[in-house]
């Protein structure tokens, strides 16, 4: 008797299930989370908040806000940014003032951990919310982050 | 000659028979070499180090909020929960009270991460007994939560949300309306999980029986979490030595009796609903507060041992740091719960079919990087 019974049961507890896996078949597009990632690049926008890759904005004129205080690189746990610095005599107080030559980020090391942003004092590097950074050479993943020839914005103190 | 006659002719002997490094059913580069005797298991030899990655000695080089992002990447599935045992670590050793709000924030998040650790769980476990629909179930619901994290942490695995003395930014304005949606959501889903496998009369045969632990060696092995509670070993660190908010809500530890592998994959489905009841409660009113308490860019822990422990998805961490006064800590260790969970295998694994051991192995839902770290 057994039998008969256990091959009740399987096929009832067969249906059950069928009818979950039946319901989404029917209404396939209803709460569908897919998204045709590479065709959809247009329309893609990532969060705010997302941590994509380390930028340094820059204004209209080639200025930016890293007075190279160096924050970041000891807040690094693996050492993916290096700061190349020198000083340079300021022409109104005459005074020597440090300044950044190269902000080199290494974003093939980075892990993302984002506690570079958090000791940055004058908020010179953000998140950027671009994540497509698969290249053939790992090189091409150490990046300067001042363009050429930028200089910092006056009136910023770390 | 009769057949048994020649049956006791032919020489049988046992043999060795390697399952991983690469094992689909392994979830991770898990070595374990069985003695095989036909299709019976005699015994079971873990060999781990695949991928150990030290991070306990690098812990030792860097400074203590550098070493909060180094724990994500030990039991990924509850990345935020090994964050927050770090920071309660050295919170208790700076002696820094955090705010409310930082402590419901953190303890919501906590949640939600053992939700989608559960998930994940749930959808791999199905896969490993043969039906791979589950497993689609399950990362659509955890897609939602890994969209949460997304817009307040800024990733979807690797958080780092955590710092010592609070949290990295406050939660992100949509937070409160997403996991309540979400919470909504997934109240309709479990059921249908259930449906779906749970009341399977396949799975029930699968793993009723299979991989039984008692209470005693549940207890002299170490085990900690889901799979101590499927053996009737109360030891939720949440109820018993609450941490962050788990004082100031109301919540069942779920218990079973039977050791098997169907009662560890009932605490972990009973589990999900406790957790959803947690974030109820807490959702609604989040108190106001300071978000970061004040720290010094240099933290110095004061010389002596500190130890903290935690309820991850998989069971209890400890975060021991030995500090001699610097900037960083002298020797750090972590209890995983992985790796004392790993030491039962071969205690529960004998005489069984090594169908039974996927299955059971499925029921203890391993994160390898967690036990190898």
């Amino acid at each position: 008797m057994s039998y008969f019974s256990d091959i009740y049961k399987g096929i009832k507890t067969l249906l059950t299930g069928m009818s979950v896996t039946g319901n989404y078949f029917i209404h396939a597009r209803k709460g569908a989370i897919t998204q045709e990632y590479p065709d959809n690049r247009e329309t893609l926008k990532m969060f705010d908040r997302f941590r994509g890759e380390v930028v340094m904005p820059h204004t209209d004129d080639n200025r930016h806000r890293c007075t190279g205080c160096q924050s970041c690189e000891i807040a690094c746990p693996n050492g993916s940014i290096e700061i190349i610095w020198d000083r340079a005599v300021d022409p109104e107080t005459g005074k020597k003032k440090k300044k950044i030559d190269k902000h080199i980020y290494h974003l093939s090391m980075c892990t993302m951990c984002g506690l570079c942003i958090e000791a940055c004092p004058t908020d010179a590097i953000v998140w950027a919310q671009n994540f497509e950074n698969s290249v053939y050479d790992r090189s091409k993943l150490t990046k300067i982050l001042n363009q050429p020839g930028s200089s910092v914005l006056d009136g910023i103190e770390d | 000659m009769t057949d048994q006659q020649v049956q006791n002719k032919i020489k049988t002997e046992e043999y060795f028979i390697n399952m991983g490094p690469q094992h689909p059913a392994a979830h991770g580069v898990l070595r374990l070499i069985l003695t095989i005797d036909g299709e019976i298991i005699k015994n079971v030899e873990p060999d781990l180090g695949y991928i150990h990655r030290s991070i306990e000695k690098m812990c030792e080089r860097d400074s203590y909020q550098q070493i909060v992002h180094l724990t994500d990447r030990m039991d990924y599935l509850s990345s935020h929960i090994n964050n927050e045992a770090v920071c309660l670590t050295v919170e208790k050793g700076l002696e820094i009270e955090v705010s409310d709000r930082v402590k419901v924030i953190r303890t919501i998040i906590a949640e939600l991460t053992r939700i989608a650790s559960h998930c994940l769980w749930w959808g791999v476990m199905g896969m490993d007994l043969g039906a791979l629909t589950t497993y689609f179930y399950a990362f659509r619901d955890r897609e939602m939560i890994n969209d949460i994290f997304e817009e307040t942490c800024g990733a979807r695995l690797t958080m780092n949300y955590n710092v010592p003395g609070g949290l990295m930014f406050d939660i992100h304005p949509n937070f409160v309306k997403r996991t309540k949606d979400f919470i909504a959501q997934f109240k309709t889903k479990i059921p249908e999980y259930n449906r779906l496998l749970t009341d399977n009369v396949i799975f029930h045969k699968r793993t009723k029986g299979v991989g039984i632990l008692t209470r005693e060696d549940a207890i002299s092995f170490g085990v900690s979490g889901p799979v101590a509670r499927g053996s009737g070993f109360s030891s939720d660190v949440r109820k018993h030595h609450p941490y962050s908010a788990y004082d100031r809500v109301d919540f069942k530890e779920i218990l079973f009796t039977e050791g098997d592998t169907f009662a560890r994959y009932q605490v972990r489905m009973m589990e999900l609903w406790e957790s959803v009841s947690i974030i109820e409660q807490l959702i609604d009113n989040i108190p106001e507060g300071e978000i970061k308490a004040a720290t010094k860019a240099v933290i110095k822990l004061p010389k002596g041992e500190f130890y903290q422990r935690v309820e991850t998805a998989r069971g209890e961490l400890g975060v021991y740091i030995n500090s001699t006064g610097n900037k960083n800590p002298y020797r750090v260790k972590f209890r995983s719960p992985g790796f004392s969970n790993l030491s039962i295998l071969n205690h529960i694994s004998k005489d069984v079919l090594i169908a039974d051991l996927v299955a059971t192995m499925a029921s203890f839902d391993f994160v390898i990087p967690d036990i190898d770290r």
